[in-house]
Formats: C-alpha cells, sequence, structure tokens
C-alpha cells in the first residue's frame, strides 16, 4: 500500500500524541510553523512516519504531501527509526582529506547497512555527516552525542565493541 | 533597561570580572584571585571539555579555593588543534590538549601555589623559569587581529551581564538615543563593511534598500546556516559570543524600520542553539529585547528557526523560503529581498560574522573600521583553518593578509615536510588557490580574480598528497547532494559534471570529456538558478585552470600523480629494500603479496584491492605506489 | 497604468510597469520559449528555458518572472542563448526516458517541440545515469509516468493553488527530485478529486487519462453489442483544436458524422440530460425550499467536485443535489427508457460517452450508478480519446458534412447546451424554476450574472415575492473558499453551482491540452464558452421544460418530476471520505 511507509510498525503511544497536539496547538497561528512543529514531532517520536505526519496535516490543514515533501527535503528528518547509537561519520572536507571515507565505509563493511539504515536488531544506524566542527580532531564520528576524534580504521573494532 | 546610564552601571559593577583576562597583570577589581577560562566550544567540548570543567570544580572544591578561582566556560578560543584548551588568568597560562587527569597537578601547584606547569602548557607560549610568553605573541596569535571574534575565549556566553562589561548593548543604546535610522545606515556605508556570508555585498546598501522600501512589517534575518564543509567561524561566534548578534540585529531593525528579527540557524549545532536561547531570553529580561527598549519607543524582537540540514538555504532566498516553512527552494531574483523578502516583506539578510562587526563599528566609528583591511574590502576576516595545516582552528585577519602568511605562519606551515599544493577557500562555490599565488593578499576581489571566492571563510589547505581531480569530485559530489532540484541546470547538470570526474577519476575518461565538462561548467555558471548552481562548477574550474595536466594525467597517461585516485594507481614493492620480513603479506586482507621468508616479495596485481595496509605497515619503506 | 520602455532585441518595446520580460516579449510579437511558467499560478524561474540577455547582467535572467525596467536592454534570441536552451534540452533529454514514438503526447509535447526549434541533433549528448520510476496507475482515470517528467511542477501547481488540493507534489531534492504524493502513495489511494487538470497542463507525456479507445473500437466490431454513444456540450467546443480549427470553432456536426462514421448504433447527446437534470434538480430546489429541506443545495453534476466534497467537505454531502450528473441519467435512461422502448436486452448495450472530464471515468465506477441493474455509462472517454479515434479510424474529420444527432435522446435546448460553462447549469435552471414558480414566460433568458469566467459569482433574484439567493463558483479553490464562507455562516444562499474545473467543463481536465505558451496568453475558458453561449442563442428551444423529447420522457416513462421512478434511476447517494 503506503510503498514508503516505514518498515518498523508505529508505536506511538497516547502520551506522545497528546504531546504533539499541544505543540501543534501552541504553534499552528505562528507564521511558517510546519517545520518547528516537524522538528518538535521529530523530538516527541524520534522520526516522522506516516502517523506523526497526518496528525500534523489533520490539525494544520496542510497537506499531507506538503509536509512530506519539506521532510523528504532536509536531510534531518527522518522517515525510518534511528537506531539506539546512532553513528555519524562526519565527511566535511577537513575530515575527508584525513581519511574519513575509509572509517565510513569500514563502518559500513562491519555493520553490514549503508548509509541511512539501522541495523536489523535496532542497535545502530549509520550517517554521514557534514563537518560537526570538530576539524582539529579530524577524522571524526560521532555515536549519539559521543565525539570520537583523530580515527584511525583501526579503532573501530574498539569503539563499536564499547556498545555491545 | 531604559537608559545608557543604566547600562553603563551594569558594565560598571562587571569590567573587574573582564578586566582580569586582559592579559595584563593587574586585578582590576575581581572578586577572585583568578580566573580559569575553559573552551566550551564545540571543538573543545567533543575532546571532552566538559569533564576537564567538571573535574576542576571538583579539586577546587576539594583545595578550599572556591572563593579564590573563578571558573569560566567560554567560547572558542580559535586553536581548536589543541584541545581542550584552558586559561589561568591574570596569568595568562595557556595549557593545551588538557587532560583530565592533568587537573589535580594544575590545581595544586599552579592555582594553590602560583607554579605554573610548564609541561602541560602550550609549548609555544614556554619561556622558562615560571615565565609564559603571551598568547598574543604567539605565532597563532601573533598575526590575527580580533574583531568579530573579540570576546570568544574572553568572556562567558551565558552571562549577560560579561557581554555587557566588554561595551556589550552599548552601541544598540547609542544608535537608538542618539542617531537617527540614515545616519546608522551612513555609518555602516562609511566603514565600507561587506557580508561575510560570501558575495560580499556591502552591508550598508543592503540596509539602505531595505529601510527605503514602504511596508507594515518588514523582518530582519540572521543567516546562522553555515553549511560549507570545514568552515565553523559563524558558529564560533554564536557559542562564544551570542549576543553581538542580537545587538547588531536590533540595530540593524532600528536602521530599516523592523520590529522583528529571525535567526536562522543549523540545528546541526546543538550548544550555539543553547546558548542564543538562553541570550535572547536574557536579553529580553533586561529589556533589551522586547518593547520600549532604552525607553525609546522602538520595540524589537528576535526568533529562532532551526534548519534541518539542505545546504541550500544558506542562499538568502531559501533561507527565507525555508522560514516560511516550505522546502528551502530558491525563488529567483528579483524581486530582491529589500522589496519582497521573508513572508514577502522588506528583508534584509546578513551573515553572523557580519553583524558580529556592526557594534564594534558603531563604538569605534566607520574609520576606524576603514583603516583595516585592503582599498575595496576593509576590516577583518575570520578563517576556519583546515587541512593539511599544524595549526587548524579558527583565525581573524586583517583583509589584505597573504595566504603564506596565514598557512606558514598562523598555521604553523604543513606538517610532515610534505609540499603546499593549494587552499581551498569558499567551499564548495570556491576554488583552490595554487601555490603561485601564496603571496596574493586575500581579499573580496583578488580572491575572484584568482578563480576562488572569499565565501563564508572555509580555508582547507592541501599537501602534494592531494589529488585536485578527486578534491573537484568532492566538492561536486556535495553540491549533487545538496542541490535543491528545482531548476533544471543545477539538478541535472551537476550530476552530469560529477559523472564525467567519476570517469576521469576512474581512468576512463577522455579528452572529450573534458571539453564537455568545461562547457557544462560554463552553462551551469550562467543559466542556473541561484548561487549554489552558478558557483557550483568554480572547483572544477579552479583546478582545471591550475591543474589542468593532472587532468590530463588522468585522461591520457591513466596515472593520478598525487597516488589518490584508487582505479589509477598500483602499489610496488621495490625488491632492493624489501628484506623479506613477511609482514606485508600477512597484512594483505586479499592474500594478494607473495614471497618466501628473507626474499623480495611480490604483491599480485589482480587480487590487489589497492587498501594500503601494506604500505603502512613495511617498515623498510620498501612499498610504494605509483 | 504607467508604462515602462525598453528595448528588447534593438526594437523599442513599451509595456505595462510590472510586466515581465515575457510578458512585453509577446507585446512585441517576439516568442519567449517556457515549459515551467504558468501565468499566477507556476511563476518560478526553474526549467530555465526562457533564459534571456539583460545588458549589464551577470546572469542570464528567466523571461518569465524578471520585470521590465525603464531602459532595460533586453536580447531574446543569440547565439548563446540558443545554444544554452539546446544544452538545457539536452540536459532534460539525458533524465527522461526518450520513447517518443509510443508517447501519448508525440506531436503535442511541448518539450518535443522546443527540441525541435532548438535543433537538438543529439538527444543523447549527455549521457548519465537515469532516474527509473513505475509508472502510477492506481487511480481510475489516469497514469502519472514519472520517467516522461521534466519537473516543471506545473502539474503541482495547478492541484495546489487552483484546486486546492495538493496531493501531488516535489518530493526528495536534487537529482532524486520526483513529484509525488506523500510516502510515494498511488494517486488512487489519496484524496485525488479526478480532475485531470494536471493532465491539461502537462507539457509533456508524464500524465495522461488511461485511454480506452481500444474498448470502443472492439465493442463497435462485436456484432452482440449494441453501442451508443453521448456527447458533452463542452466537447464540441473544444475537439476542432484536435483537428487544426481555431480555439472556439464549434464541431457539432462534424463531432456528430465522424461518431456515426466510426460505427456507433446511435449517436446521441448529453445535452438532452442535462435538460433532464434542470427538470429534477428545479424540482428538488424547490421541493427544498419549501419543505425545509437542507439548503443551499448545490450542484452535482461534476464528480470532480462531488469526490473533493466528500474528501474535504464531508459534513456538506447533505447540501448535494441527489440528483445523478448528465453522463449517469443519460445512461440510466438508456439502459432502461430507451431499452425498453427499442427493445434491446441493457446488457448488451454498451454505453459509450465522450466527456471533456476525466472524473468521468471515477463516475461511473461509483456505486448507486446502475439504475438498469447493470452499469449506467461502461466507458467514459475524454475529448482527446475522441480525436484519437477518430484518426484511427481513417475519419477525415474537416472534409466531414454537418449531420444532427439521433433522436430521441439528441434532442436538446439551449438550457441544456450552455452546463459546459461555469454558471451555466445556474443559468438552465433559474430559467425553468422561475417559470415553474411564477407560471409566467420569462421575458429575458439571459441570467448574465451567473455568467463570465470569473471564479466565483453571485447572484440575486426577486422571483415571485421571494428573494433567491445563489452562487456559482468553479475551479475547487474556489469551492473552498465560497464553502468556508457559507459554512462561518458570512454568506446564505438557496443555492449554488460548483465545477471542479476552472471556468467549467469547457476548460475540463479531458479537453484538448493547450500548450503553455498559448495558454499563457490566451482565455482559453472565455473562447470556449462563446461556443455554447452562441450555439444556446441560436437555438429555438432554450428551456429545459420545453424539450419535447424531456416531455415525452416524463409523459411514457417517469411520471412527473421526483417521481419514484425518477428517484430510482436518476437520483443517487454520496459517501464520506477521509484526506491523504
Amino acid at each position: 500500500m503506503l510503498s514508503n511507509k516505514s518498515t518498523v510498525q508505529f508505536n506511538g503511544t497516547k502520551e506522545q500524541e497528546k504531546e504533539l497536539l499541544e505543540v501543534i496547538h501552541e504553534l499552528k497561528d505562528e507564521k511558517g510553523a510546519l517545520m518547528p512543529i516537524m522538528q518538535k514531532a521529530q523530538d516527541i517520536y524520534g522520526y516522522l512516519p506516516y502517523e506523526v505526519q497526518k496528525i500534523i496535516s489533520d490539525e494544520t490543514g496542510i497537506p499531507l504531501e506538503k509536509i512530506y515533501g519539506v521532510a523528504t527535503f532536509y536531510s534531518q528528518f527522518n522517515l525510518n527509526p534511528k537506531g539506539r547509537y546512532r553513528i555519524s561519520v562526519c565527511l566535511g572536507t577537513a575530515c575527508y582529506v584525513k581519511g574519513s571515507g575509509d572509517i565510513y565505509n569500514k563502518l559500513m563493511e562491519k555493520l553490514g547497512i549503508v548509509g541511512g539504515e539501522c541495523t536489523a536488531d535496532g542497535k545502530f544506524s549509520l550517517d554521514a555527516c557534514r563537518c560537526v566542527g570538530a576539524c582539529g580532531l579530524a577524522p571524526v564520528m560521532m555515536v549519539n552525542d559521543e565525539v570520537y576524534g583523530r580515527l584511525t580504521v583501526d579503532d573501530i573494532d574498539d569503539i563499536l565493541a564499547k556498545y555491545e | 533597561m531604559k537608559s545608557l546610564e543604566e547600562l553603563k552601571a551594569i558594565r560598571e559593577r562587571n569590567q573587574g570580572e573582564i578586566g582580569i583576562r586582559s592579559g595584563n597583570r593587574e586585578q582590576a577589581g575581581s572578586k577572585y584571585r583568578l580566573h580559569v577560562l575553559v573552551c566550551g566550544g564545540t571543538g573543545c567540548t567533543s575532546s571532552g571539555s566538559q569533564k576537564i570543567r567538571e573535574k576542576l570544580e571538583e579539586e577546587i572544591k576539594r583545595n578550599g579555593l572556591e572563593d579564590e578561582v573563578g571558573i569560566v566556560k567560554t567560547g572558542c578560543f580559535g586553536l581548536c588543534a589543541l584541545g581542550p584548551i584552558m586559561i589561568v588568568y591574570p596569568e595568562g597560562a595557556f595549557y593545551a590538549m588538557v587532560k583530565e587527569e592533568d587537573i589535580p597537578e594544575i590545581v595544586s601547584e599552579h592555582l594553590l601555589k602560583g607554579n605554573v606547569v610548564e609541561r602541560l602548557l602550550y609549548d609555544e607560549t614556554v619561556k622558562g623559569n615560571n615565565e609564559i610568553l603571551p598568547l598574543q605573541e604567539t605565532q597563532f596569535y601573533k598575526k590575527q587581529h580580533r574583531v568579530a571574534l573579540r570576546n570568544c575565549g574572553a568572556i562567558n556566553p551565558e552571562k549577560i551581564e560579561e557581554y555587557i562589561g566588554t561595551r556589550g548593548y552599548e552601541a544598540l543604546g547609542m544608535v537608538l538615543t542618539e542617531k537617527k535610522p540614515e545616519e546608522v545606515i551612513q555609518t555602516i556605508l562609511d566603514s565600507g563593511l561587506r557580508g561575510r556570508g560570501g558575495a560580499g555585498f556591502p552591508t550598508g546598501l543592503k540596509w539602505k534598500f531595505a529601510a527605503a522600501n514602504q511596508a507594515e512589517q518588514k523582518y530582519v534575518c540572521c543567516n546562522a546556516d553555515e553549511g560549507d564543509p570545514g568552515a565553523f567561524m559563524d558558529r564560533s561566534v554564536l557559542e562564544g559570543d551570542p549576543h553581538v548578534v542580537l545587538e547588531a540585529m536590533a540595530i540593524a531593525g532600528y536602521a530599516i524600520g523592523a520590529s522583528q528579527g529571525y535567526i536562522y540557524v543549523r540545528a546541526e549545532y546543538p550548544i550555539a542553539v543553547e546558548r542564543l536561547n538562553i541570550a535572547i531570553s536574557q536579553a529580553r529580561e533586561y529589556g533589551l529585547l522586547g518593547k520600549d527598549i532604552f525607553g525609546t519607543g522602538f520595540d524589537f524582537d528576535i526568533e529562532l528557526r532551526l534548519g534541518a540540514g539542505a545546504f541550500v538555504c544558506g542562499e538568502e532566498t531559501a533561507l527565507m523560503t525555508s522560514i516560511e516553512g516550505n522546502r528551502g527552494e530558491p525563488r529567483p531574483r528579483p524581486p530582491f529581498p529589500a522589496l519582497k523578502g521573508l513572508f514577502r516583506k522588506p528583508t534584509i539578510l546578513n551573515n553572523v560574522e557580519t553583524l558580529a562587526n556592526i557594534p564594534q563599528i558603531i563604538l569605534n566609528g566607520a574609520g576606524w573600521f576603514a583603516d583595516m583591511g585592503t582599498e575595496k574590502s576593509k576590516g577583518t576576516k575570520v578563517f576556519a583553518l583546515g587541512g593539511k595545516v599544524k595549526n587548524t582552528g579558527l583565525v581573524e585577519i586583517p583583509m589584505g593578509t597573504t595566504l603564506r602568511e596565514i598557512v606558514e605562519e598562523i598555521g604553523g606551515g604543513i606538517p610532515g615536510g610534505k609540499k603546499f599544493k593549494a587552499a581551498q577557500t569558499g567551499g564548495p562555490s570556491g576554488g583552490c588557490i595554487p601555490a603561485e599565488h601564496f603571496d596574493v593578499p586575500i581579499d573580496y576581489d583578488n580572491l575572484i580574480a584568482i578563480g576562488s571566492m572569499m565565501g563564508s571563510g572555509g580555508l582547507i589547505v592541501m599537501d602534494e598528497d592531494t589529488c585536485m581531480v578527486d578534491i573537484a569530485k568532492f566538492f561536486l559530489e556535495f553540491t549533487v547532494d545538496e542541490s535543491c532540484g528545482k531548476c533544471t541546470p543545477c539538478r541535472i547538470g551537476t550530476r552530469r559534471m560529477l559523472e564525467i570526474l567519476e570517469k576521469i577519476t576512474n581512468g576512463q575518461g577522455t579528452m572529450e570529456d573534458l571539453d564537455k565538462l568545461e562547457d557544462l561548467a560554463a552553462h551551469l555558471k550562467s543559466n542556473s538558478l541561484c548561487a549554489l548552481g552558478q558557483t557550483a562548477p568554480n572547483p572544477v574550474l579552479s583546478t582545471l585552470r591550475y591543474f589542468k595536466d593532472e587532468y590530463i594525467a588522468h585522461i591520457v597517461d591513466k596515472k593520478c600523480p598525487a597516488g589518490v585516485c584508487k582505479a589509477l594507481l598500483s602499489y610496488k614493492i621495490d625488491a632492493d629494500k624489501c628484506k623479506g620480513c613477511t609482514l606485508c603479506a600477512r597484512t594483505c586482507p586479499n592474500d594478494a603479496i607473495t614471497g618466501s621468508v628473507r626474499e623480495p616479495h611480490v604483491i599480485n596485481q589482480d587480487k590487489c584491492v589497492k587498501c594500503g595496509a601494506c604500505m603502512e605497515k613495511c617498515r623498510f619503506g620498501a612499498i610504494y605506489k605509483e | 497604468m504607467e508604462n515602462i520602455n525598453l528595448k528588447i532585441n534593438g526594437l523599442d518595446v513599451s509595456a505595462p510597469a510590472g510586466s515581465t520580460i515575457l510578458e512585453a516579449a509577446h507585446l512585441a510579437g517576439i516568442r519567449i520559449p517556457t515549459l515551467c511558467y504558468l501565468k499566477e499560478i507556476n511563476e518560478i524561474g526553474a526549467c530555465r528555458m526562457c533564459v534571456v540577455e539583460v545588458k549589464g547582467a551577470r546572469n542570464l535572467a528567466a523571461a518569465c518572472v524578471h520585470p521590465v525596467n525603464e531602459g532595460m536592454e533586453v536580447y531574446t534570441n543569440t547565439p548563446k542563448l540558443i545554444e544554452s536552451r539546446k544544452k538545457t534540452l539536452q540536459l532534460l533529454l539525458s533524465n527522461h526516458d526518450k520513447k517518443c514514438l509510443s508517447c501519448v503526447r508525440s506531436g503535442t509535447c511541448e518539450l518535443q517541440q522546443l527540441c525541435h526549434e532548438y535543433g537538438v541533433d543529439d538527444e543523447d549528448f549527455y549521457e548519465g545515469e537515469m532516474n527509473h520510476y513505475e509508472p502510477d496507475d492506481s487511480a481510475a482515470h489516469m497514469i502519472r509516468d514519472n520517467n516522461k517528467c521534466i519537473l516543471c511542477r506545473r502539474c503541482v501547481a495547478v492541484c495546489e493553488k487552483t484546486q486546492g488540493i495538493g496531493v501531488i507534489g516535489p518530493n526528495n531534492r536534487g537529482f532524486a527530485t520526483v513529484i509525488g504524493s506523500a510516502f510515494e502513495m498511488g494517486l488512487g489511494e489519496t484524496s485525488c478529486v479526478s480532475c485531470g487538470q494536471c493532465i491539461a497542463v502537462c507539457p509533456t507525456g508524464a500524465l495522461y487519462e488511461k485511454d480506452y479507445t481500444k474498448q470502443i473500437i472492439e465493442a463497435i466490431a462485436d456484432p452482440d453489442k449494441y453501442v451508443v454513444v453521448q456527447t458533452a456540450p463542452s466537447v464540441r467546443a473544444g475537439l476542432g483544436e484536435e483537428f487544426g480549427y481555431p480555439m472556439g470553432t464549434d464541431v457539432e456536426g462534424k463531432m456528430a458524422a465522424a461518431l456515426r462514421r466510426i460505427g456507433f448504433n446511435k449517436v446521441f447527446d448529453t445535452d438532452w440530460a442535462a435538460d433532464l437534470t434542470i427538470m429534477e434538480e428545479a424540482n428538488e430546489l424547490l421541493d427544498r425550499v419549501k419543505n425545509g429541506g437542507v439548503l443551499p443545495m448545490i450542484t452535482s453534476c461534476s464528480p470532480g467536485w462531488i469526490k473533493y466534497c466528500e474528501h474535504y467537505f464531508p459534513d456538506m454531502t447533505e447540501n448535494l443535489s441527489t440528483c445523478k450528473s448528465p453522463q449517469q441519467m443519460f445512461g440510466a435512461m438508456l439502459k432502461t427508457y430507451f431499452a425498453e422502448k427499442e427493445g434491446i436486452d441493457p446488457k448488451k448495450i454498451v454505453s459509450v460517452s465522450v466527456m471533456p472530464c476525466t472524473a468521468k471515468k471515477f463516475e461511473i465506477g461509483r456505486e448507486d450508478q446502475s439504475a438498469g441493474g447493470v452499469p449506467d455509462v461502461d466507458i467514459a472517454i475524454t475529448t482527446r480519446e475522441l480525436a484519437r479515434l477518430i484518426r484511427r479510424c481513417g475519419i477525415e474529420f474537416t472534409a466531414l458534412p454537418d449531420e444532427e444527432f439521433d433522436n430521441p435522446m439528441g434532442e436538446s435546448t439551449g438550457a441544456g447546451v450552455i452546463f459546459g460553462a461555469t454558471g451555466g447549469v445556474m443559468e438552465a435552471a433559474l430559467r425553468t424554476a422561475v417559470e415553474t414558480l411564477t407560471g409566467e414566460e420569462l421575458a429575458n433568458l439571459e441570467f448574465t450574472d451567473v455568467r463570465g469566467t470569473e471564479g466565483i459569482k453571485e447572484a440575486s433574484y426577486n422571483v415571485a415575492g421571494m428573494d433567491v439567493k445563489v452562487a456559482v463558483a468553479s475551479g475547487l479553490g474556489n469551492a473552498r473558499e465560497l464553502l468556508n464562507k457559507v459554512k462561518a455562516g458570512e454568506a446564505e444562499y438557496h443555492f449554488i453551482e460548483i465545477m471542479g474545473c476552472p471556468g467549467g467543463c469547457v476548460n475540463g481536465g479531458g479537453q484538448p491540452q493547450v500548450s503553455g505558451d498559448v495558454r499563457n496568453f490566451t482565455d482559453v475558458r472565455g473562447i470556449r464558452a462563446g461556443v455554447l453561449y452562441r450555439n444556446d442563442a441560436a437555438k429555438a428551444i432554450r428551456k429545459s421544460h420545453e424539450n419535447p423529447e424531456i416531455k415525452r420522457l416524463y409523459e411514457e416513462y417517469l411520471g412527473a418530476p421526483g417521481s419514484h421512478k425518477a428517484h430510482e434511476t436518476l437520483h443517487t447517494s454520496y459517501v464520506k471520505r477521509s484526506v491523504n
């Protein structure tokens, strides 16, 4: 049916929905409120599946397609849930010239997923990101909010092991 | 805040705390004997400054120094490569790459007994005999001139009182109580300030246009959607000195007749966002934002909007489209934002660094600012220095400084004795500057003339190991990823250009491809809807201009001179140097290396996956690539 | 208004202030090519076909959005521009499936036309990765084939801005940008109303109606089938454009002749059923007014509007007239009244309609639309499909004589024919309702207040001592505006006419496509509507209740308007739908 609907079952709670509705009612009369609403919605649910975008559409009167168009335009909006440990590898210039591409490839190989995906057990998700501003530590990767700098390909096993 | 006097009273109460950090050794009435400044910028936070600060608090308590030593969390000092950074004032002792386990020693020796822990200092500042070279005299800082960054690393950005203590909000007060909007605009015009976000449009002129258009509502927007890979100037200002942006926006609002401002900041900058939120609520509390500021009847407020990961939103019309709640797609200009901008109302959009200059220009006068820099580029410019250079970090230099000064003096040169090949400025919109232009004074017009651009200030140094075709490809990959997809030339053209570059780096390119590439580059430049598409070909054009031989080497000789493009290189073993230790053979992930013990080894090219692991492991330098 | 003086290609041109370069050039007889531009709704400067050189400007300017300035010097056809446009076209082709020979738009495709004009000599000049998409055939009325889409976004603009629906839009970004629905749903899963306006504005073959010409040819060839065709009023006003006649040519006679030569057993006219609709609808309105029924009553002829109401105003479906649309009334009478009269088994009848509309393809499959126990209408084709059918059957359209429709269901009045224009149903209803209420003959039949292509029209008439307030809206964006007013209590009406397409059926989603550069400078709706009003004016009988064949129908079969039998065969029901 919905060909791009998430493969993961939606597990939103009543509390989350209540919180979202409050956010929408607080913001919806502000000018250009759609993005702030979507950002808050993603804070609440972690991603923006059909069910969440539908609530936003119904409550604001903004066509669902427009919301989806916005969601798929910006790289920070996720249609799929992220892993418990979100890995992002910086592919900004400074990191790239210091070999972050190799780090990224190695992670894909180790985790058996490509960028943007989440491992089947929901544990790790992997993304490439642009400069995180830690260029002095290049090459850099982040696991959730933890930053790992001055990396070599050999460090990856140890880092992943920390999250086993 | 009802009057300038009220502001001055607050300033005087807080001057002492600022004075102690001025570098001179007199205590200017601080309630503490010592100040320890710990960098809380993103770079140092990433390398653990949060933990350092906690440990410091713990140790200070343990030594009973709470009443003598004040800890100040600041923004970025600039020398990110040495993070986490900590400075003790009034001595100005600069501790670099501080580790948690070093803290007890620093506290008990230095803070308690007054003996600087020399071995933990930034080595350039060590003079011996408990004497310290002032930071301002080190190579990294010597040639810098901090205007936009003046408070970064000097004040606690989460305390409005400290900002006020450095004459913060005085410019706003002066403007509101003593100047007409036209006078403010004239001052900015006279200063020669040009936009620091990329194109270098005169800021005063932008304000003048917006002021001339009548409307019941106008807007001031701050572009804090810093997206160039490798650039973090704006982030540092927002993290280290958020109030300067708010003050400047309020000044701009007064000048053009706007009562509402928006700051569009990247969501990837959580620290900057948090500090801006704190700053906005503090400014509101003090009545420096909101209604009737300084009792003059002027209203101005600011709202924060977070970007969501689209580089194109750094383009002014895209940014506004995004604030309006849409896909961040650029709109055609004209109409220009000064006429129809945000929500179709007259709007000015200034970049963070541009704004950071405004209060200083008001306080010190247009002439003061215009005295710095070159004929057509006034003031200073902040660069995020990165890549193959020793001192990576944030530098602010007067316009007209040469690339050589930045790379060799401030940057401390290229590590590993490698040769400088090029510097990339302007990110994906800019170009590569080769060694032949090492001594060109950097300003807007010179950079354009040599095929690059100022951009927002990323400056990436490249050495002889960098393949210029690969770099062009890297930037094209970026623009392909970030193209919004609205106009034909950018949506499809960048993709086709990238494919040609991929062909070339894979050794399948032809000279006809090179012609096609140049031709497409010209097409995109003149036909694309917005600056992203118009400048996307620049990395290709500039590398073609200076490094065409490298392209030709890839195409004709099927060689990558820098040894980067995997498809074009092979690893070989120098039989004379190989001792037959077998380490390489054991290291190879694909069993591509064979040979008997103590006999020269050989790499089977059919099996080699070109990972380079053997070369890294070889202790005799016997493996080389060509 | 103030005029701006500029030079275009060295010629002095004067254009009103606020004009774009494109408009100024048009005034001077200079054509600048466009692909994405649609006046007022899609001024986005995205395709870059209309680039021009402006003296002193750093980059090329998009003529469609760049305003003219005093003293400006513009060049529209320099070698550089011709080369630029050619390259832009070649870039588009590098991500286009280029299956022109089998494309429904071959010959009318704007991309193809421009490639021809700009001398694109190598369609594979830029090779590279192409996006591949599965065509979406989930909707009843159309196919979306993104392999042919050039991302001009005209469809998006018309869906979102004109129709106020917005079920399609740009998704993803950069090279992956694609026009689609939320979560890549098929159009059939969304609240698309099937109006087909997106098809009408598509410059290429990316959007097209589901074609049923083959089924018609097969049915006609089947000796067991009795194939009857009806043609909606607007078809005669648009079909000529497909055969080289100027817009606004009435080809009713040639169309009847062509249909006969294709081999239909009977060639009838939907206008007859339009007259019947008026009888039922006027009766329903008077009944609601007299007996306290739900008001305002809203017309139900336009299936796009009906579906829109069900999705977006589900609480107002009670306001909809229960009358079937003329197409369905025709089908219902064909398979009951006519079948009985002629002694034909309704199961053997193939009921074909030719409509200016794509939503009719959806309507024929609705519930409660089978008066004779079989679907009222079996195949609904568009004006465009009819043109295809005529060509495929080898008929020399322009050489045909003018012929009449068959009887009895080809007899119609002027009231029936104006159904195709916005305000037409209202005017036809007023002609009948007023005479019914007053019992007197109208001195002037023309209710000019409800005529014209304006989006929303209002009028009030004093009829037999009662103020009858009416409103007319065409285009669903206008419908929404009007209904929101009604819901908010800001406006009160007895009767509202709503047509889904702007301007009414003459500008329906099934009409011949008008290329962007004609559309942008032509009043398509007004010109086509003119055909219907002239046709009406020339008719001897101009009031539905005076149609002799309708009178006979009531006498012989239905009894009176609103009778039990009429209800069983000519009225229908609605459902409430959700928004997606």
